[in-house]
């Protein structure tokens, strides 16, 4: 009975880590990439000419700012389903 | 759809997890690893086949087709495939001109391999997951992982080559005062020369493990999300519908990823190259 509960219980924070993994790796991207998006419209509004050298920037931006989340989500559901 | 018909879902992604291993087996002698027990039991000179394969295929494709376009160049009316070489070469010619203030005709064919090797392993990853393997278990292959960026073997070896390049491009530029200089003297001047040193040595070393991490594990979670998708496989008619509705989702959503993360790993070793080739005064 112990070790059923002990069982259970290691299971239940296996996915409460996992749900962390995931959530707070999307709320952090998300603050990023909002911020990102939105200053790369004022950007792209004040100055429509610069729009190309703008967009190369914020893809680049964008994939270093997506790739820690991405990550993250990968490690929460192989957490999840696989480990 | 591997060939036994009790096949837990953990077992199934461990399956496509696990790379086929070549080596030595200590007690067995050399032959192919059964499980990724027996792989890591062979220790550093065991060798993953199917990434060596699949990456070393890639880059000769790559190789072989733009040696091709070039060697059939023409001045007149450009073929489609001329087009599209020009288009890439120029595309990559563009960015190393943005980024890279040095003089150095080493770099832009860097970039461009960097570039099309990478996309090219990348796009593996939109092959359906089980299709290659199955075709190679069907020939007596137990285990295969098709997309060699997915193994950090292969990301850390290019990143690492980068920062051979980048260390080897500060020794001559810079000379190796200069370049400990830099290390030891930046931030606080010469009396905090432990703080230079701890600070300026974690984001040397920094360079290459965030980019090597970044493609693997973007390619990682990529490939793990395929998998776990592909498990819903198994789940009746409407769970297979949804996940085919899924896999293509996902896969749409995934060129972005793919050609993203090649086209960085080509911006942040020019990036890196340029630092290295900027003279402090």
């Amino acid at each position: 009975m112990e070790l059923e509960v002990a069982q259970a219980f290691a299971m239940a924070i296996k996915f409460i880590g996992a749900g962390l993994m995931l959530g707070l790796g999307a709320v952090g991207a998300g603050v990023g990439i909002g911020v990102l998006g939105g200053r790369f419209l004022e950007g792209a509004a004040r100055q429509p000419e610069l729009i190309p050298m703008l967009r190369t920037q914020f893809f680049i931006v964008m994939g270093l700012v997506d790739a820690l989340p991405v990550i993250a989500i990968a490690m929460g559901l192989y957490l999840m389903f696989a480990a | 759809m591997s060939s036994s018909a009790t096949l837990t879902s953990q077992e199934y992604i461990q399956h496509h997890l696990t790379n086929l291993t070549f080596g030595h087996l200590p007690g067995h002698g050399w032959g192919f690893a059964h499980n990724s027990a027996d792989a890591a039991a062979m220790g550093v000179w065991a060798v993953n086949v199917d990434t060596l394969f699949f990456s070393l295929l890639l880059g000769g494709l790559f190789a072989w087709f733009f040696k091709k376009v070039a060697d059939n160049v023409t001045a007149g009316v450009p073929g489609p495939a001329q087009n599209f070489v020009e288009w890439v070469v120029e595309f990559v010619d563009e960015n190393v001109r943005g980024s890279f203030s040095g003089k150095n005709p080493m770099v832009a064919p860097l970039a461009l391999t960097i570039f099309c090797w990478i996309l090219l392993m990348n796009i593996m990853d939109l092959i359906p997951v089980d299709l290659l393997p199955w075709l190679a278990g069907m020939v007596g292959v137990s285990h295969l992982r098709v997309v060699p960026t997915t193994d950090p073997n292969t990301t850390f070896g290019m990143a690492l080559m980068v920062f051979g390049l980048v260390l080897y491009y500060s020794f001559k530029i810079k000379g190796v005062g200069g370049f400990v200089g830099e290390l030891a003297l930046q931030p606080f001047g010469k009396w905090g020369m432990p703080a230079n040193l701890l600070l300026e040595g974690i984001s040397l070393i920094s360079k290459p493990v965030s980019l090597a991490l970044r493609l693997f594990g973007n390619m990682y979670a990529g490939e793990m999300i395929f998998i776990l998708i592909a498990i819903m496989y198994g789940g009746g008619v409407v769970l297979g519908a949804t996940a085919g509705v899924l896999q293509f989702v996902w896969a749409v959503f995934h060129i972005l990823i793919i050609t993203l993360q090649a086209f960085i790993f080509m911006v942040l070793t020019i990036v890196y190259l340029d630092m290295a080739h900027q003279e402090h005064h």
